[in-house]
């Protein structure tokens, strides 16, 4: 339950009011983490939160945070300059299924920030190429100017193993790309639904409805995968802010196959 | 109740005895008193500090005090008081976090529990202890406040002889028989002029506690007298559960109108997970000095009523009565038993007693079972 203090190293802005910051331990060396884990951050005397981890996990030196400032923590954290220091503990809970889908070809669905769990995924299957099918990212986002890592989604879209569409929900007539919400994507998407699993990071009504698309398309409910958010104060499964039906966000979680809480996403809530 | 052939029977002296005994092997006696017009569990040092010839009269939103017309310890129901208050504390300090040249360091609390032994814990109170073992212990992650409790605690359980107006062990399969999970159980026996208590151990630091205590083997009589208490306390009991599947109806109902109807009622005051003993949930306490040179964490029973509960970036996601009542029961009676293997109800009819406007779990599980087998209301 007791933090370890990580100093920043550094940090830069994505987006507006989304900043991504390189944390190192002050003491211990590097920690590894699995694609889809998150730590808990803790800024001096206001609180602690949840923050997925969105770095490369083959690079353990420094830990990478994308942060959004909308509550009193994150808004801290995002204003946070190098050498400042903040509590960390973690990683927690269950990620990407990322040895589960070797040999199959990989779906990554992405809204707005949910990026940010997604992309120490994509990081891996980019290292591990070889050991999975096709690998698809759609992503969507509000407008052009809210697009997360725009530089890094242009230059996977120039790979040859890697499929990126990008589209946005409106946009002025600069925009040259696609315009509508991201599970819209689907249905005009040629892939193989018995042989995909799918990753999915975002709102969670842009989960539902990315769901929906996908079991439309035939995909299984066991092959799809959501990050889920919830309130979390211990990470360990004690404090009961996390619960989702039976699953516990935190351990059981944040990386649930949709068979697990099928009924359940599209309750009012819940 | 197994019928052990080492029963033994004490006097009330001999009650004195053992808390003098358990004081004596470094123990801090918790028992029933009489506080605030209610049963509560406290420090007890000595047996004339229990509510002598006191019971209670509980019913949905309703608790006294009365006398009795006999001098019986133990001769009511439970109060708003569980041992949850001191085996899972309402508030633990946890670590202070120290700045220093705008450097933080964390240095933990220290935790030094005392060594408990409670006094008079009922069948379900025991049922709700192993169903806390359950959620904090037996995870891939041990809280180490409850273990460090719970692995000391001595407990001295109690058969109960007085049912209340909303106790439903019975029909929880949890009570009011005390089966397991004690170092010694007592069974008051009362008849006339003659007072006295079937003890039996259950562990072996029980058979040594109880070695040191007067006593006399127990008769055959004594043993009838005791198993009359429990079956007569058995068919008292006020308020029993519908012996149903409980989890699908719950789970297959979830936009049925009666939670609309209950939340009418709700006030989200969080009474019911404050004095149930199994509800464990817990919130995160950050302060920090004037200076802004320290700052403290502890940890602090929480409730899903409240809209913090599960509030995230934007909002609650539970904002509605309606919703966090659903979420407190269904998650009590049904995916309690996909986390932990039990329903997380033990029929001590707490909830019921402390709401104040007496919703009563059973009859909420009652009315979805009836409407849903009598066809629904379309």
């Amino acid at each position: 339950m007791v933090p370890e203090p990580v100093r920043v190293l550094r940090r830069w802005q994505e987006l507006d009011a989304v900043w991504t910051l390189e944390l190192e331990p002050v003491k211990t060396g590097g920690r590894s983490f699995q694609p889809g884990q998150f730590n808990m951050l803790y800024v001096f005397g206001v609180g602690e939160v949840p923050i997925s981890l969105s770095g490369d996990a083959s690079e353990t030196a420094a830990l990478v945070h994308t942060v959004r400032g909308v509550g009193p923590v994150s808004n801290k954290l995002v204003a946070l300059q190098p050498g400042d220091t903040v509590g960390l503990r973690g990683p927690f809970g269950v990620g990407w299924p990322m040895a589960a889908a070797e040999g199959s070809d990989v779906l990554i669905v992405a809204g707005g920030l949910g990026l940010a769990p997604l992309r120490p995924a994509i990081y891996h299957l980019m290292h591990h190429r070889e050991k999975y099918g096709r690998v698809i990212l759609l992503y969507g986002t509000r407008s052009p100017e809210d697009i997360l890592y725009a530089g890094e989604l242009a230059e996977w879209g120039e790979r040859a193993d890697l499929e990126v569409q990008i589209t946005v929900d409106h946009a002025v007539s600069d925009w040259q790309g696609k315009i509508g919400v991201v599970p819209a994507l689907l249905p005009t998407l040629d892939f193989d639904p018995e042989d995909t699993v799918a990753m999915v990071c975002g709102p969670e009504i842009m989960m539902r409805f990315t769901v929906n698309a996908l079991r439309d398309a035939g995909v299984e409910d066991e092959a799809i995968f959501l990050s889920m958010e919830r309130n979390m104060k211990c990470a360990l499964g004690h404090c009961g802010h996390c619960q989702f039906g039976s699953t516990f966000v935190c351990k059981d979680g944040p990386v649930v196959s949709f068979d697990r809480v099928r009924g359940l996403l599209s309750l009012k809530e819940f | 109740m197994d019928d052990n052939e080492d029963a033994s029977v004490i006097t009330p002296d001999g009650l004195q005895c053992l808390l003098d005994v358990l004081t004596a092997r470094g123990y801090e006696v918790i028992g029933p008193r009489l506080r605030d017009q209610a049963i509560v569990y406290d420090a007890l040092s000595g047996i004339e500090e229990l509510p002598v010839g006191w019971t209670d009269e509980q019913d949905g939103g309703h608790y006294r005090l009365k006398r009795r017309s006999d001098e019986a310890l133990f001769g009511y129901a439970v109060g708003p008081h569980s041992w949850k208050r001191f085996l899972h504390p309402p508030r633990i300090p946890l670590w202070q976090a120290v700045r220093d040249d705008g450097q933080m360091r964390f240095v933990p609390v220290r935790d030094e529990p005392p060594r408990y032994a409670f006094l008079g814990v009922r069948a379900c109170e025991l049922a709700a202890m192993d169903i806390q073992d359950r959620v904090l212990l037996q995870g891939h992650y041990a809280d180490p406040h409850y273990q460090s409790r719970r692995k000391r605690a001595f407990l001295v359980a109690l058969n109960c002889s007085e049912a209340g107006g909303t106790c439903f062990c019975d029909s929880m399969n949890t009570g009011p028989d005390v089966r397991e999970g004690y170092d010694l159980v007592l069974t008051e026996l009362l008849d006339g002029e003659d007072h006295a208590f079937l003890v039996c151990s259950g562990s072996e630091e029980g058979e040594a506690v109880l070695a040191e205590l007067p006593q006399e083997p127990a008769t055959e009589a004594h043993l009838v007298a005791a198993r009359a208490v429990v079956e007569r306390t058995r068919s008292n009991m006020g308020r029993s559960m519908p012996q149903t599947a409980i989890p699908a109806l719950l789970m297959d109902n979830l936009e049925h109108p009666r939670w609309a109807e209950v939340a009418d009622r709700c006030l989200s005051c969080a009474n019911c997970t404050m004095v149930c003993p199994t509800c464990f949930c817990t919130t995160m306490e950050d302060t920090s000095d004037l200076e802004g040179a320290t700052a403290e964490r502890s940890q602090r029973w929480d409730s899903c009523f409240t809209s913090d509960f599960s509030y995230i970036h934007g909002g609650s996601v539970r904002t509605s009565t309606r919703s966090r009542y659903r979420q407190w029961m269904t998650h009590k009676l049904a995916t309690w038993v996909d986390q932990f293997g039990t329903s997380g109800c033990v029929g001590c009819g707490r909830c019921v007693t402390w709401c104040p406007v007496g919703i009563d779990i059973t009859e909420e599980v009652r009315a979805i079972h009836d409407d849903v087998s009598s066809g629904g209301r379309e």
